[in-house]
């Protein structure tokens, strides 16, 4: 394999002592060893220690046991501000500084269409309506009568969460999004308010 | 046939049901070696290999078999029919009848009935496993030519080169071992390695001929035949449904031939070390677990290293291993003349 025209790489010590036109790559070049060593033996010495350390490496893998994480049983928890599908908010009686019992149970959703604005998807969809006296959704003067996202249009960027000023929209966990049929893809205010499933598990504290 | 058999003093129907059950076995044999296979290349990998077709995966040969038997069988309208459908059955049967010739053990007292546990012991063994293994290169070169697709005919070439260099080295390193033990049945050279395997005194031969044997199998680092980044798939690239399986299960139970005969001619067949003489039920399974070793050395060996070019493998073959396997034949027979 030992070709003694190619053992010689050009470089800047062979260009200085001989003079010839040649493109002096400089002292900051990594020369690379384009063939075995010169030495018959020495070649073949060496092309078996690498082969050997190749081996071991490869060996060393079985050792340390796959890496695998099989996903449909197993799956890989997600960050706290980890950004999946969509929630939208109802207040709470948490009894806390600043809750208002009043507000139990309500959208915190005005229909402001701020989310919307900001969306550069371009995939939300609110129509805002009226609240009146006996059908109060919100505790604003509007609500939002429809609020459509179109997930197969969505970039999760989370601009939306930014732009909502009573956090009535979070990014939720959820990634498991696959579906058979787009329009199932636009998710409506109910399912948006559903409790979602939550089958990616959230990850600890430093791990 | 013609050629003298050493030990062929039983009857007909053992001939027979001997043919039978080997080729039971090779059957048994070549899905184990593809589950094994893929689960190791899995682990080289730090990943789990295929686990999810039975316990732990072990019926993915099934699925695999099952699937490609029931597809059509597809062929270009190039390709000439006779030789499409032969070359895939000229590989398999290469395959099996070198298999016949690896023995699983001493002459057995089976019933009364003396049986020897091999096909054949052949008073030439290496040269009909030789034979076989050119007529092999029917299989692949029938296979790639008729296909009428270039990328078929590359590999095909490139099969024929390659196992002709390195069929030639595989010889000389077997040399080696004929000089020592002074027979060419396969059985004999076991016997002679009574005192010591012959992969202490050969070991250059040992190496050589377990290089060649990687060529001889077109496996990684020497799969250029199929090298799927550059040829798609090589001679078998036009193969689909059974044909491309027959081609499959002779690749792999040519990884098994080249086991055994390691086994048998370098790691002392079905001896035990140390003097330890079992009952002879035990002497398959020593070679079966000898023949395991080696073939885990095939995967562990494709899991490692990449494809060699073609220049440097025409190259490694010619001026490395025939020079290589030469001096050692020629060192051998010097010594063996030497010390007689």
């Amino acid at each position: 394999m030992a070709d003694p025209a190619e053992t010689s790489p050009p470089g800047p010590q062979a260009s200085s002592a001989v003079k010839v036109a040649r493109w002096d790559p400089g002292e900051d070049v990594v020369e690379v060893q384009r063939s075995p060593a010169p030495g018959a033996m020495r070649s073949a010495w060496r092309a078996f220690r690498e082969t050997a350390r190749g081996l071991k490496t490869t060996f060393g893998r079985i050792a340390e046991g796959p890496v695998t994480i099989e996903y449909p049983e197993d799956k890989v928890p997600v960050y706290p501000r980890f950004r999946g599908r969509h929630k939208l908010h109802r207040f709470e009686d948490t009894g806390a500084a600043g809750s208002d019992p009043a507000h139990a149970g309500l959208e915190k959703c005005v229909g402001c269409s701020l989310c919307a604005a900001a969306c550069p998807a371009d995939c939300i969809r609110v129509v805002a309506a009226e609240n009146t006296p006996e059908n109060r959704v919100s505790p604003g003067e509007r609500y939002a009568a429809v609020y459509e996202i179109n997930l197969s249009r969505c970039i999760f960027c989370g601009y939306c969460e930014v732009a909502c000023p009573f956090d009535a929209i979070t990014m939720g966990h959820d990634y498991e999004l696959s579906s058979y049929d787009r329009s199932d893809l636009i998710f409506t205010k109910e399912m948006l308010l559903a409790e979602p499933l939550e089958r990616a598990p959230l990850r600890n504290e430093g791990e | 046939m013609s050629i003298a058999l050493v030990g062929y003093y039983e009857p007909w129907w053992i001939q027979i049901l001997k043919a039978i059950v080997i080729f039971a076995i090779a059957l048994q044999l070549v899905p184990v070696v593809l589950i094994v296979e893929r689960k190791l290349l899995g682990r080289f990998q730090a990943r789990y290999g295929p686990n999810r077709v039975g316990p732990y995966g072990a019926l993915q040969p099934m699925a695999d078999i099952l699937k490609l038997l029931t597809k059509e069988q597809f062929r270009p309208s190039t390709s000439v029919g006779l030789l499409f459908a032969l070359a895939p059955l000229i590989s398999i049967l290469t395959a099996v009848a070198a298999f016949a010739l690896i023995p699983f053990g001493d002459v057995q007292d089976i019933f009364g009935t003396k049986v020897g546990l091999y096909g054949i012991d052949v008073s030439i063994g290496p040269l009909y496993l030789f034979a076989f293994g050119a007529v092999a290169f029917y299989g692949i070169m029938l296979g790639g030519w008729s296909s009428g697709s270039k990328y078929s005919f590359l590999g095909a070439m490139r099969g024929a080169a390659q196992l002709i260099s390195y069929e030639v080295s595989q010889g000389l390193a077997l040399l080696g071992v004929i000089f020592t033990a002074q027979t060419l049945s396969l059985t004999g050279i076991v016997h002679a390695q009574a005192g010591m395997w012959y992969i202490v005194p050969q070991f250059v031969g040992f190496l050589i001929f377990l290089v060649a044997g990687f060529a001889e199998t077109n496996r990684a680092p020497f799969d250029l035949t199929e090298a799927d980044a550059e040829l798609v798939g090589g001679y078998n690239t036009e193969y689909g449904g059974g044909r491309f399986a027959s081609y499959y299960f002779a690749e792999y139970l040519n990884v098994l031939v080249v086991s055994g005969i390691v086994t048998t001619v370098f790691l002392g067949g079905w001896l035990l070390p140390f003097g330890i003489h079992p009952p002879g039920w035990v002497d398959p399974l020593v070679v079966l677990f000898k023949m395991s070793l080696i073939t885990f050395l095939f995967i562990w060996v494709r899991a490692t290293l990449p494809r060699l070019r073609y220049d440097q493998l025409m190259s490694f073959g010619w001026k490395v291993l025939l020079p290589l396997a030469t001096l050692n034949a020629l060192a051998t027979a010097i010594l063996v003349v030497a010390t007689h």
